[in-house]
């Protein structure tokens, strides 16, 4: 038994090795992550440290887990029947696999942007306010500016100013993308996980989104999945390749890039295979 | 290898559209001959006392069926009432928390049974359920068979609607901390709330002209409606006895007791058409 447990560990610190380079402290600590749809293992022995206030990118062909592993960080996932995860995912001191984690608490401090923009069925201004209203008490004055607030972050306040009570999705692609940006930073969370952000938008509109996730990291933790290598390579200062549901390579986006340990980071990155 | 020739396929094509065409003019057809006759024979019977006065005695001139118009309304006003919420929630249940449970496989099962029962043995089993036990025909137990063929209509139409919520919206609002009910309450219904407006108003038009179910529980009057938990007149069950007499103004009066339901529910169907055609857009 005992034997089995350092042997375990031993692997661990094997793995754990080459992401140890990302600083002191990580603001997200995953270690031994496995992931089911039932009974098909979609992630394996993921171990990766999520460095604070940078951003980090993962990449990687269709179908190789990238959004299944961040999917874990809020456990949106439990909304399906059938999917699990096990392993440790350390966030504040606290394991977020843990059934006793306050869900709501949770995804308060860790948002989320996904691939296609969804505002809700509701004026622009109540989209933002959405999130405001279920974590916070604040007054009508309170909650106007803090709309305003996230409107402004999110670079989209020019746009809508004169316009609150519109739809949301009246709004364009991109502009929806920038609301639900505003929605998800209006409850301050301090990670944001962006889960293909700009593969349903235009290129415009991505490069708008780009810009303000260089300007978003000073204050939050950004992790984005990308298939785009070259929004990777230029968002990100961490760079994780995942192949089959593993991590196979995982460093500072500079070296993935430019000097890949392994071959097969190398063959995606250059374009062989993927 | 030879071509096949052309002018067999088109044709073809030809004789299926003619077909197709034929078809549908046939089911036009019938529902418009429905339409005009009872436009033509009930519109004379249509005057302000029919709308105001209670039923008179056959050769009598002046009777009107109020107490039936305001029964029906009561019964179905009360089967509304108790029937949408249920059959919201169980809609609820059905989409958003037992998709793959048996309880929820169960439920779909026998909604859709109940669905194809006959409505007149709903009328019997409300009949035995209620109508036995206390005695005599009631206007509750009317209401109570129309909200039970309610019920299943709405749950299913309900179903239906939230499924076509995308789950990517669901997801957005809980991935900003919404907690589950309020997810389903605050973004899902209102993405399908002309979905359900539809299904509610479908299931109102539904039971409006329902006859066997009101004919073993409410029964009839001839008097007002003074307490709905006395034998109930109401507009069917009316027609049903009008049409049947020997006497021409009372079925002329059945006529015009026809249109009334007729035109209530075009009005019900062509409001729910026009409130779906605002989620398309």
């Amino acid at each position: 038994m005992i034997k089995t447990m350092d042997m375990d560990s031993d692997i661990m610190n094997d793995q754990v090795r080459q992401t140890e380079q990302t600083g002191p402290r990580p603001k997200i600590t995953v270690r031994n992550l496995n992931f089911h749809y039932g009974n098909l293992q979609a992630l394996y022995d993921n171990n990766i440290d999520i460095a604070d206030r940078k951003v980090t990118a993962i990449i990687g062909p269709s179908g190789c887990g990238k959004s299944t592993h961040i999917r874990v960080y809020n456990r949106i996932y439990e909304l399906y029947r059938k999917q699990h995860a096990t392993g440790q995912i350390m966030f504040d001191g606290e394991n977020i696999l843990d059934p006793a984690v306050d869900l709501i608490k949770l995804r308060q401090k860790i948002g989320m942007i996904f691939q296609k923009p969804t505002p809700f069925p509701m004026s622009v201004f109540d989209n933002v306010a959405y999130g405001i209203r279920l974590h916070y008490r604040v007054s009508r004055h309170e909650l106007m500016d803090r709309v305003e607030q996230a409107l402004v972050q999110a670079a989209l306040w020019k746009e809508v100013k004169d316009n609150l009570q519109k739809p949301g999705t009246a709004l364009s692609g991109g502009q929806q993308q920038r609301l639900c940006l505003a929605r998800a930073i209006a409850v301050e969370p301090e990670v944001l996980l962006m889960d293909e952000p700009t593969s349903a938008i235009d290129p415009v509109a991505t490069a708008k989104i780009e810009e303000l996730v260089e300007q978003l990291k000073m204050d939050y933790t950004i992790v984005v999945v990308t298939h785009n290598m070259q929004q990777a390579a230029r968002i990100s200062e961490f760079t994780a390749f995942f192949y089959e549901g593993k991590i196979v390579e995982f460093g500072e986006t500079t070296q993935i890039f430019t000097n890949p340990r392994e071959k097969q980071t190398e063959d995606y990155i250059t374009g062989r295979f993927g | 290898m030879e071509l096949k020739p052309v002018r067999i396929r088109i044709a073809r094509d030809l004789a299926m559209k003619v077909l197709a065409t034929i078809s549908s003019l046939i089911g036009i057809f019938f529902l418009g001959w429905i339409l005009l006759e009872v436009a033509a024979r009930g519109l004379s019977a249509l005057s302000l006392s029919f709308f105001t006065h209670l039923p008179a005695p056959p050769g009598m001139e002046g009777g009107g069926l109020a107490n039936a118009i305001i029964g029906t309304l009561l019964m179905t006003v009360l089967a509304t009432v108790a029937g949408v919420p249920v059959g919201i929630m169980g809609g609820v249940y059905l989409a958003e928390y037992g998709q793959t449970t048996l309880l929820g496989k169960s439920v779909r099962f026998t909604l859709n049974v109940i669905m194809g029962v006959p409505s007149i043995i709903i009328g019997l089993f409300v009949y035995t359920l209620i109508v036995l036990p206390v005695g005599h025909f009631t206007g509750y137990a009317g209401a109570f068979s129309l909200a039970v063929i309610m019920i299943p209509i709405i749950a299913r139409v309900t179903e239906d609607m939230l499924n076509m919520v995308p789950s990517s919206l669901r997801e957005s609002a809980l991935a900003v901390g919404a907690p589950h009910w309020k997810m389903i309450v605050q973004i899902v219904f209102r993405a399908a709330k002309s979905g359900l407006m539809t299904g509610i108003l479908l299931a109102v038009a539904r039971v409006s002209g329902e006859t066997a179910p009101l004919l073993f529980t409410a029964l009839n009057s001839p008097y007002w409606p003074t307490s709905i938990g006395q034998p109930t007149a109401n507009l069917t069950v009316t027609i049903y006895n009008y049409a049947m007499s020997p006497y021409q103004d009372w079925q002329s009066i059945a006529w015009g007791a026809s249109l009334l339901i007729m035109t209530s529910v075009l009005v019900m169907t062509v409001i729910a058409r026009f409130v779906s055609r605002e989620r398309v857009q």
